[in-house]
């Protein structure tokens, strides 16, 4: 019985010892130690966090120059078919340009020849008309001068009207 | 018991119990016939006592000598308080030997202190040998074994922990080093495998200090319970100090108690009311018996295997014979590792168990 009845005494030191004990590892052990451990786990928690950030950071970084390298290559794209485009363009105008610059100077030099043509053949037949007028007169004259001549020239002209 | 000193000495050494050697001599001084009483050397090792006996030499000589640290008697009495030098009683714990001090007559009977009614000079003993004519003192505040072990222990854990905690100054980074990375593995296991689960994130920081405490209060004292030289001093194994710490515990439980709480002892929800009726009873039982639970399962723990360990020993008394010796040994260092197993293990389950209650006080509703 005497093994399980609490002695006063022990009782009372246990409770002193206990409390002084708890009072202080609470104050110059515990939460030193608490503070420093849950401290350090705080910095181990914020490093992990700032890495994943940073690793964040880093993806948005490169998806970001990818895009960009996208637009660009793109924007290259769209520029060298603008400029294919406009080359090809540029060169079928030119053709139609020149094809209608040229067909008109042709048509303009045709009627040019034409017209000097016929600027030719009129002079040409003033000129011919006026020589053979005075082909006429001087053959009328001379023809007329004789007889014979006259005779001859009558005959002439009526042979060749026969063979018209 | 026919060994020379020179054989029980070599053994005392041997066997590292210098405290069963010295008990069992003790015990055959106060009988009259030769028999060794295992019985009594037990408990007179697994309870209190005045002053530290670690050996005594030459037993029975003229030049009988005892290793003893003696410590104070403190008694409180109708007449005043009382101090004096455990070695007055010389070893007596038979009630012969009488201490008169501050007008009174002191003896120790089984490591208790009684005081001698007036005109008594001689201590007489009833059938079942308590004193008939001496009583207790009003209050026995003697710096007993225990209390003494106990302030070594503490001396010792003050010494470890504020080591510990100023390595954590000095670093700026909170890196630990040295002892601090010893202790500081144990301390992350209270937090984080007791009061974080039992208690719950959010209340357990408050709790902190109390479960820390208890642990490595309970721990070091189991463990100072199991080293022979100190005369296995059974500090845990004591029941006023289970008492104590248990009280303590069921005293944070009650003052942490929440409305919720309460209203699970007194009026149960979620139940009809004759069952709500049935069950306060119960409940209130159940409040006193978790921590009696504690107190009865720390101390049965601990003294039942010092009781083990003894009684091992004690048959190389009862069979009178050194043969016996290595089987002794033996089996009695076979159940010392499963001790110091279960220091371990009895500080845990006092911890986890407090916390435990601690987290049903504070628990939130959450029907």
């Amino acid at each position: 019985m005497d093994l399980i009845t609490p002695e006063f005494g022990l009782v009372f030191w246990t409770l002193i010892t206990f409390l002084v004990l708890l009072f202080i590892l609470r104050k110059f052990a515990w939460n030193p130690i608490l503070g420093a451990v849950s401290e350090r786990e705080e910095g181990i928690k914020d490093a992990l966090a700032s890495a994943e950030k940073a690793r964040q950071e880093m993806e948005n970084l490169q998806a970001d120059n990818e895009r960009i390298l996208q637009e660009a290559r793109a924007e290259r794209e769209a520029m060298l078919k603008d400029a294919r485009e406009m080359k090809a363009k540029m060169i079928a105008d030119a053709k139609d340009e020149a094809q209608s610059q040229a067909s008109k100077m042709i048509q303009q030099a045709q009627a040019a020849i034409e017209s000097e043509k016929k600027a030719a053949m009129a002079e040409l037949k003033s000129h011919v008309a006026g020589l053979s007028i005075e082909i006429a007169e001087k053959v009328v004259r001379d023809e007329l001068s004789n007889k014979d001549k006259q005779l001859k020239l009558v005959e002439n002209m009526l042979g060749e009207t026969t063979l018209n | 018991m026919t060994l020379s000193t020179f054989k029980r000495l070599a053994l005392t050494v041997l066997f590292l119990s210098v405290s069963l050697v010295g008990f069992a001599r003790d015990s055959k001084e106060g009988g009259d016939d030769e028999k060794f009483d295992p019985k009594e050397m037990i408990l007179h090792h697994v309870k209190d006592a005045y002053g530290m006996h670690v050996a005594t030499l030459n037993q029975g000589k003229e030049n009988e000598f005892h290793i003893t640290i003696p410590l104070p008697v403190i008694v409180y009495t109708d007449k005043g308080l009382t101090t004096f030098s455990s070695s007055a009683f010389h070893h007596d714990y038979h009630g012969h030997e009488i201490v008169e001090r501050n007008r009174q007559r002191f003896v120790n009977v089984h490591e208790k202190v009684y005081v001698m009614d007036d005109g008594a000079s001689e201590v007489t003993f009833d059938a079942e040998g308590h004193p008939t004519n001496a009583h207790r003192p009003t209050f026995d505040l003697s710096i007993t074994r225990n209390v003494f072990m106990m302030w070594v222990s503490i001396a010792v854990l003050l010494l470890i922990f504020l080591s510990a905690a100023r390595r954590y100054k000095k670093s700026d980074d909170y890196v630990p080093s040295g002892i601090a990375s010893f202790v500081e593995p144990l301390i992350v296991f209270v937090r984080d495998e007791i009061a974080r689960p039992m208690i719950g994130e959010h209340k357990y920081k408050k709790y902190m200090p109390y479960l820390l405490t208890i642990f490595f209060f309970i721990w070091i004292n189991n463990i100072f319970g199991l080293i022979p030289i100190l005369n296995g001093a059974n500090v845990s194994g004591n029941i006023a100090f289970t008492f104590t710490l248990a009280a303590i515990t069921f005293i944070i439980t009650t003052f942490s108690g929440n409305k919720h709480y309460w209203q699970h002892i007194f009026w149960m929800p979620g139940v009809p009311v004759p069952m709500k009726i049935f069950l306060m009873p119960i409940e209130i039982i159940g409040m006193f018996v978790k921590p009696i639970s504690l107190m009865i399962r720390l101390f049965a723990n601990i003294t039942a295997g010092h009781v083990i360990i003894l009684a091992l020993m004690s048959l190389i008394f009862v069979f009178k014979t050194e043969a016996m010796a290595p089987v002794s040994v033996a089996f009695s260092l076979f159940i010392t590792v499963i001790e110091i197993v279960v220091t371990a293990i009895q500080a845990y389950i006092f911890t986890i168990l407090s916390a435990l209650y601690f987290g049903m006080a504070t628990e939130e509703a959450h029907h």
